[in-house]
């Protein structure tokens, strides 16, 4: 057979794989990253059935598929809504890395992966995915709860966090010393505050840049000046995705929502090659031996997420259902965590046992997430049946 | 009458949350997305904070709702004025299908039954004293002032055409 005959066959059975893989998760009501993933391991190194020639292709729409993923976060929030959430949420959002990094910390010292490991997985278990809540809050119907701002202020300022940490990951990764590491966090900060300044005062002036009436050359001008400031951004080492959730963060108003409308089922697609790419990359014999880890992982980050989500919640007057809630609409992790691995493997400085760690522990939590966020009200009401005593219910008039 | 003091809280990266307690203490509003769909929210009885239902209306139908709620308040009013002159009724009238998109002046209202029309409410929206080329949508409910014979030939005629 001909060789792009070939690479065409792969590549349409990789994607109708994914379809149907995508369909069965929405079936189950769950996140179709998990399964993206298996669908990875599936196919990859050591897997069932291992693809060969495509790579090329696949590694670089894996790329693409991370700057479109953080160019879509940076247009999902205006710059007012980032500020405001900043200013809003920072103590419970300074509780939330200390809480939920440390698991991650934790672990990669224990499994003597050094600094560089335990700052990987610290992220890694740090960020929540907000594709995946978001998803959630809207099919349990809680957007209009009360506990659903404070939810959405923490993971604002996740995604600020993501900024200026990505950046770092990045410097110390190509292996920088301390103070090539404290100037890209120098670098990283300031070059944020100028974007979020020039996003409220002047964002209208980067709008123009990439609107247009026309639907394809709105579609063109946006994909491209995303991958121009990522290809940049990454020739500065400073990260590409940063650089494309900077320019998400600049464009504002309703050039932000068309341009989100245009890239979504873009995002889609080159994402979702992302999942399979990292799945493919992972031996699936490297998993059992670190699977008791991922399960330890799993199981603390879940507790440290309901401590941050209640603590936060209970700061805003919020009542112990919502309290709950709020704690386990935050467990999900997702997208994030792997693009932060992604990042990190074939690093000669990141031990290799890291991606399978990371994969096990995402296809973990993306499925304890959404079902945590939906058992936590039906379990916390039998809890409070069980103990009238101990917290008197709610009056109905507030 | 007592004032309702709507609180709005932005929900970043979904829209918008515009809501109000009751006399009862539960929270009644609407969650507006970014997109424009709007959804309306009522807070459980038990847990003030969580919401019984979320309800997603399109455009036309939070219009229809708007009209329902805000239709009686002004009927209720113009009856109120009209309790001295015995035989003149108000009624708010649906308009159906055949006159979407059609002026005031076609029904010939005033021409066939007598009845005048005070008002047209849309999407919650007072339109008062509707000249003859007022262009009609399905779903408007037109204030409208007549005899009882009159106001049922003007049912009648909105309906069918």
């Amino acid at each position: 057979m001909d060789h792009t005959a070939l690479e065409l066959i792969e590549l349409g059975a990789v994607f109708f794989t994914l379809g149907l893989l995508g369909r069965l998760a929405g079936r189950i009501g769950l996140s179709p990253i998990p399964l993206y993933l298996l669908g990875g391991l599936f196919f990859g190194t050591g897997g069932v059935i291992p693809l060969s020639g495509i790579e090329g292709f696949t590694t670089l729409a894996g790329e693409v598929g991370v700057v479109l993923l953080l160019l879509l976060l940076g247009l999902e929030y205006s710059a007012t809504e980032l500020v405001t959430g900043l200013k809003r949420s920072w103590t419970a959002g300074l509780l939330d890395i200390v809480l939920n990094a440390a698991p991650g910390v934790a672990v990669a010292l224990l499994l003597g992966w050094g600094p560089v490991g335990a700052l990987v997985m610290g992220g890694v278990t740090y960020i929540s995915s907000s594709g995946i809540i978001a998803k959630v809050l809207s099919d349990l119907g809680r957007l209009g709860n009360r506990e659903t701002p404070v939810v959405l202020s923490i993971l604002v300022f996740e995604d600020l966090v993501m900024a200026v940490y990505l950046p770092i990951l990045t410097a110390v990764l190509i292996g920088v010393s301390l103070v090539g590491g404290l100037t890209a966090v120098g670098v990283s900060v300031a070059v944020l505050a100028v974007v979020l300044l020039v996003a409220l005062r002047y964002g209208r002036f980067v709008s123009a840049l990439v609107d247009s009436p026309d639907r394809e050359v709105f579609l063109l001008k946006v994909l491209g000046l995303a991958l121009l400031v990522a290809g940049f951004a990454s020739a500065m080492q400073v990260s590409a995705a940063v650089g494309a959730f900077l320019l998400g963060i600049a464009i504002s108003g309703s050039t932000a929502e068309n341009a989100t409308k245009l890239l979504e089922p873009l995002r889609d697609l080159f994402a979702a090659v992302f999942f399979v790419v990292f799945g493919l990359n992972t031996d699936p014999a490297t998993i059992p031996p670190v699977l008791a880890w991922a399960i330890v992982l799993a199981l603390s980050t879940t507790l440290t997420k309901l401590g941050t989500g209640w603590w936060a919640a209970r700061r805003a007057g919020i009542g112990p259902l919502g309290q709950a809630r709020a704690g386990a609409a935050l467990v999900a992790r997702g997208e994030f965590s792997i693009v932060i691995a992604g990042l990190a493997v074939g690093n000669a400085a990141v031990d290799e046992q890291l991606a399978a760690l990371a994969t096990t522990y995402v296809l973990l939590m993306a499925v304890i997430g959404p079902v945590a966020a939906r058992m936590v009200e039906p379990t916390a009401r039998w809890v409070r049946s069980k103990r009238p005593s101990a917290a008197p219910a709610p009056s109905a008039g507030n | 009458m007592k004032a309702v003091n709507v609180e709005v809280t932005p929900l970043p990266g979904i829209g918008v949350r515009k809501d109000f307690a009751l006399r009862n203490g539960r929270r009644i509003g609407v969650v507006t997305h970014r997109d424009g769909k709007i959804e309306l929210i009522i807070s459980k009885s038990d847990d003030p904070d969580a919401c019984l239902a979320e309800i997603p209306l399109t455009t036309e139908e939070a219009g229809a709702l708007a009209n329902l709620l805000g239709a009686p308040q002004l009927v209720a009013q113009l009856t109120e004025e009209h309790r001295d002159l015995p035989g003149i009724h108000t009624r708010q009238i649906p308009v159906g299908t055949p006159f979407d998109g059609r002026t005031l002046g076609d029904t010939a209202l005033r021409t066939r039954t007598g009845v005048s029309v005070v008002a047209v409410m849309r999407a919650g929206q007072v339109h008062p004293s509707p000249t003859p080329d007022f262009t009609l949508t399905a779903g408007d409910l037109m204030v409208t002032v007549g005899t009882s014979e009159g106001l049922d030939n003007a049912v009648k005629i909105l309906k069918r055409g």
